[in-house]
């Protein structure tokens, strides 16, 4: 459906990593189209966050070319603060502000970096908030919040910013079981306005539920990349059959 | 009774008294003014020592050492009676000033490094991930959170530094110190120093328990 003329939300050209001698990417190929959903899943230190995080440069790849929106990144400051001003990332440990309350979590980006008169981000702020159930704690401070609660705070506060990706590192993985489950329904909204997400995680119900693709690393590189029903019923590669079945037992 | 007449004669305080206020002037001005230029340096230092590139970090490291390792009473005596033989002169208020100052700077840089390092690092990231420049995450952001952990240690060393004023006697300046012994001089009692003495404790005592109080908040604070 993507028409070939809009950018890639994002795209990486053969990015290696390198953590000293750890080689954490291997040549990894990546596009993801508008609105696409795309869940990553591998064992753990299979690098699957070092590539999201790449994407925004929270890590920085050592060769290999990545675009955001049509933009190549050059490693310049400004290019890439104005590109994660369009990049959302919401983190494993949720990292809301916790000197700030929930409101003022939401509307600092936009206020400080895209000089949103304050009235005006606190309305859009609200707005993400009810739809998150979650307005009427607007002025309580993050410590006071359930982990269910801190993260879709996190994730409201990334959407203040309308970006036109998210990122999702593990959003489930540090929370109770119980909370899981208001997460993941965030999300699934989310996803079902037609926001374009790259999400890691291991919720395998999440997958089959809203991704377009699912990418399966290991060893620091993409061994499939398959539609979920594929994935999950025929998996190509051995170590992601593996890797299945151990979820699954 | 000779010993009150020696070391509390009212007399003598009472004739002492307007000197002695003179050279509280002195000192409170001198400490006021080293507390906001120190502390200001010494946390800009601290973000140099942190975040510049590698040579000036390198050059930050240095200063932070010798300024922590150097007598301040050594520094000032260089600054007022050295400098001038390469025709730098400064007055005793401007030596002593900037003596304590580069001092007070080393110490603070230190204490912002420990309180800005122990904000965890999610904190910069999710701050970077939304967009905000690096200026703005200091302040918004991060600074906010460290500077929770950095008053105590910052107030301890403003009362030290403050206490190091009475050095300032040396280059002879008429600070708290100096008048008193003056005083003492002129009118062959001690009764003024021990009057300075009590004046230097009704001011700092205060601040003691204060540091006090702010540690144990802070660490009521960690412990809930």
């Amino acid at each position: 459906m993507a028409s070939q003329k809009a950018p890639l939300a994002a795209q990486m050209i053969d990015v290696n990593k390198w953590y000293n001698e750890y080689h954490a990417l291997r040549s990894i190929n990546l596009e993801v189209t508008r609105g696409e959903r795309i869940v990553v899943c591998g064992p753990s230190g299979s690098g699957k966050s070092t590539m999201i995080r790449c994407i925004n440069q929270l890590e920085q790849h050592n060769s290999g070319t990545i675009a955001v929106n049509g933009v190549t990144l050059t490693g310049d400051i400004k290019q890439l603060n104005a590109i994660r001003q369009d990049v959302g990332m919401v983190f494993q440990h949720f990292n809301l502000f916790p000197h700030l309350t929930v409101l003022e979590n939401c509307v600092i980006a936009p206020m400080t970096v895209r000089k949103t008169p304050r009235k005006e981000a606190e309305e859009m702020a609200m707005s993400y908030l009810s739809r998150i159930h979650i307005a009427e704690q607007a002025r309580k401070f993050p410590s006071q919040l359930s982990g269910g609660q801190q993260q879709r705070v996190a994730i409201a506060r990334s959407l203040c910013m309308q970006p036109t990706l998210m990122l999702f590192d593990e959003p489930t993985s540090a929370l109770d079981p119980e909370m899981v489950h208001e997460v993941l329904e965030t999300m699934v909204s989310l996803a079902r306005d037609g926001m374009t997400m790259v999400v890691v995680t291991h919720e395998m119900g999440f997958a089959r539920k809203v991704a377009d693709r699912v990418i399966f690393m290991d060893r620091g590189e993409i061994c499939e990349s398959a539609p979920p029903e594929e994935f999950f019923k025929a998996p190509k590669n051995e170590r992601a059959r593996v890797f299945l079945s151990q979820l699954i037992h | 009774m000779d010993l009150i007449n020696t070391f509390f004669n009212w007399e003598v305080l009472v004739r002492a008294f307007p000197i002695l206020l003179r050279g509280l002037g002195y000192t409170l001005m001198l400490g006021c003014v080293t507390i906001v230029i120190g502390t200001t340096a010494g946390l800009l230092l601290c973000l140099v020592r942190l975040y510049a590139i590698r040579p000036i970090q390198l050059l930050a490291i240095v200063y932070i050492d010798v300024f922590r390792a150097l007598p301040i009473l050594v520094l000032l005596i260089l600054v007022y009676y050295a400098l001038p033989f390469v025709g730098i002169r400064f007055d005793s208020f401007t030596s002593a000033t900037l003596a304590l100052s580069m001092v007070l700077a080393a110490f603070t840089a230190e204490v912002c490094r420990a309180g800005i390092q122990n904000v965890p690092k999610g904190q910069f990231e999710a701050a970077a991930s939304l967009g905000m420049p690096f200026w703005q995450s200091m302040r918004k952001i991060i600074l906010p959170q460290a500077i929770k952990v950095i008053i105590p240690p910052l107030t301890s060393n403003s009362i030290s530094v403050f206490k190091d004023t009475a050095l300032a006697s040396v280059v002879a300046m008429p600070d708290l110190l100096k008048q008193a012994n003056d005083a003492q001089a002129m009118m062959a009692n001690p009764t003024p120093l021990v009057g300075a003495a009590l004046i230097y404790l009704a001011i700092l005592w205060p601040m003691v328990r204060l540091v006090g109080y702010l540690e144990a908040r802070n660490q009521r604070a960690t412990t809930r």
